[in-house]
């Protein structure tokens, strides 16, 4: 598997870290008692045997944060697009 | 009704030709309803089937699984059995499993090549040491053997590992006597013709497609040979649990991972135990055939497909290499890849579900194996009592949301990490 970083071009897997489903998004800071809406965003994932788009850290090269829509069955990358503008994507 | 394995029956065969054996379990169709119904053929499911029907009333029960039973993890792994862990939660049900396998062949009328030829566990720093000596005490205070070898008594274990390394050096090991393998298809086999002695069907290339529900309880599986009633629902999918679950609607704290293992040429025999390397994570054992059967981490991220990735293999054979040099003189011959469940605290699940009537056996990771006979039979005790069985009660699936996670590792909500 190489991931395509948008900064540094194709790249072997080993300069890249995992870091999981990027769809979950943090709830809001409530009280100190536990929510539905934390436990979910902990511990719960969907898991899909399909497309996921998840978090990869380009440890050994530009430092980005990437989401990478990634095929669970077959490894096949479809997409990556920087964190950042996915997250600025969600802010509009 | 198959005949039971003997030396006489051996002794007849070889007379005989081989003409006589009969196939060891039915290859069943379903039929009508069922009390039980266990999807998945694995270990665990087969396990649980067995002693449902052993243990408890009497009840018609079915196992569907979707391909051939024992192409899961059951028939993928690296055959490792020990009950060396710190938890509580964990710790007697890991030795009560220990105390099946300890008896399963005489059990289930079936050769299972139960070998136990101790577990070593490599300590190369203070740190580690003081760790393994803690865990080794906990062990005890459980009832569970465990020795520390200082590295006089190491070495003359096993005089072959690289003592001369300087960054990784060797200072003695945690040993469990009682732990070591099991051949692991035969564990399948051993326990589908066991379970299907006492009745059960055994339906294979059967894919359970969803799960029907009506009032909020589980009442069949809709599959690919047809739909099938069920009063109570198992759920035994290790590795695609939350597929099956999500069928109920149900969203688990669950990923999905490829873990691989290799095996080498056949040698003559070297590695009498199954050693583990405490700087790195790989763990090593020879089988009867001469293979060394070997294997390290997973490969890190969410994957369905049953084969790795090349630097998994190239950090496992590193692992191997600083461990016992002379590995590097061998060669690979096989290398495969299973999928496991990997939970958020790296323990496992047996409970209810939150719909009624359906069960969940689920979370196994990569140490799923040694489980088998415990699981299936807390499992087949909560099916059919509707309470957990003691061994098992720490693995709820609300210990998520109710903080009561069981993490022996210590690594907090990442499944690749455990
Ligand atoms: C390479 C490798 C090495 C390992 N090494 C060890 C080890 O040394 N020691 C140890 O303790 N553990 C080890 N494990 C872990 C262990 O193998 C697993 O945790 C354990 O086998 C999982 O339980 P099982 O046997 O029931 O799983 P499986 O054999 O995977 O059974 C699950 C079954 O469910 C079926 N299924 C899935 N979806 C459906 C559906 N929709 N309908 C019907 N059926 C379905 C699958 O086809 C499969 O047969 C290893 C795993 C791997 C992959
Ligand atoms: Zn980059």
């Amino acid at each position: 598997m190489r991931i395509v970083c948008p900064h540094c071009g194709e790249r072997g897997l080993q300069e890249f870290l995992y870091h999981g489903d990027a769809t979950v998004t943090r709830p809001r800071d409530g009280g100190a008692e536990p929510t539905p809406e934390w436990t979910d965003y902990v511990y719960l994932r969907d898991n899909p045997n399909g497309a996921h788009r998840e978090l990869w850290y380009h440890n050994a090269g530009c430092h980005a944060w990437l989401v990478v829509t990634r095929n669970l069955r077959t490894h096949e990358i479809t997409a990556v697009e920087t964190a950042h503008d996915v997250a600025l994507g969600r802010l509009s | 009704m198959v005949d039971k394995y003997s030396v006489f029956s051996v002794l007849r065969e070889a007379l005989r030709g081989h003409t006589g054996w009969r196939p060891a379990w039915r290859d069943a169709s379903p039929v009508g309803a069922y009390d039980v119904i266990i999807v998945g053929g694995g270990g665990h499911g087969l396990a649980t089937a067995y002693y449902l029907a052993k243990n408890h009333q009497r009840m018609r029960i079915a196992v569907v699984e979707k391909g051939w039973l024992g192409n899961g993890s059951i028939g993928r792994n690296t055959t490792i059995i020990r009950s060396n862990y710190l938890l509580p939660g964990n710790a007697p049900f890991y030795e009560f499993s220990m105390k099946l396998w300890e008896g399963l062949e005489q059990d289930i009328n079936y050769n299972a090549m139960v070998s136990q030829r101790g577990v070593l566990n490599i300590i190369h720093s203070d740190a580690q040491r003081d760790a393994y000596a803690r865990r080794g005490n906990s062990m005890r205070l459980h009832g569970i053997d465990a020795e520390l070898l200082d590295l006089a008594a190491l070495r003359a274990k096993v005089p072959y590992l690289d003592y001369e390394n300087a960054r990784f050096p060797i200072q003695g090991a945690l040993l469990q006597r009682r732990g070591g393998t099991v051949r692991h298809d035969a564990v399948a086999w051993g326990y589908a013709r066991a379970a299907d002695r006492l009745g059960v069907d055994i339906i294979q290339n059967c894919e359970v497609t969803g799960i029907k529900t009506e009032n909020g309880k589980a009442i069949g599986v809709e599959t690919t040979r047809g739909y099938i009633p069920g009063k109570k629902i198992g759920l035994a999918c290790a590795g695609n649990s939350s597929r099956v679950a999500a069928m109920a609607g149900i969203s688990l704290p669950i990923e999905s991972h490829a873990l691989q293992a290799f095996v080498s040429e056949s040698i003559k025999p070297l590695i009498d135990n199954v050693i583990t390397f405490g700087a790195g994570h790989f763990y090593i054992s020879q089988s009867d055939k001469g293979g060394l059967v070997f294997g390290g981490d997973i490969d890190g991220y969410n994957s369905y497909a049953s084969r790795g990735n090349l630097p998994t293999i190239e950090d496992v054979c590193e692992g191997g290499m600083a461990l016992m040099p002379m590995l590097g003189r061998a060669r690979l011959v096989r290398h495969w890849g299973g999928i496991m469940d990997m939970t958020m605290d790296g323990s496992p699940i047996i409970d209810k579900s939150p719909v009624e009537n359906l069960y969940l056996n689920a979370g196994w990771c990569y140490g799923g194996f040694k489980a088998t006979p415990a699981s299936g039979w807390c499992f087949a005790h909560l099916i059919a009592r509707d309470e957990p069985h003691e061994v098992a009660t720490a693995y709820r699936l609300d210990r998520f949301a109710k903080g009561y996670v069981i993490d022996e590792k210590g690594v907090g909500a990442s499944p690749n990490l455990h």
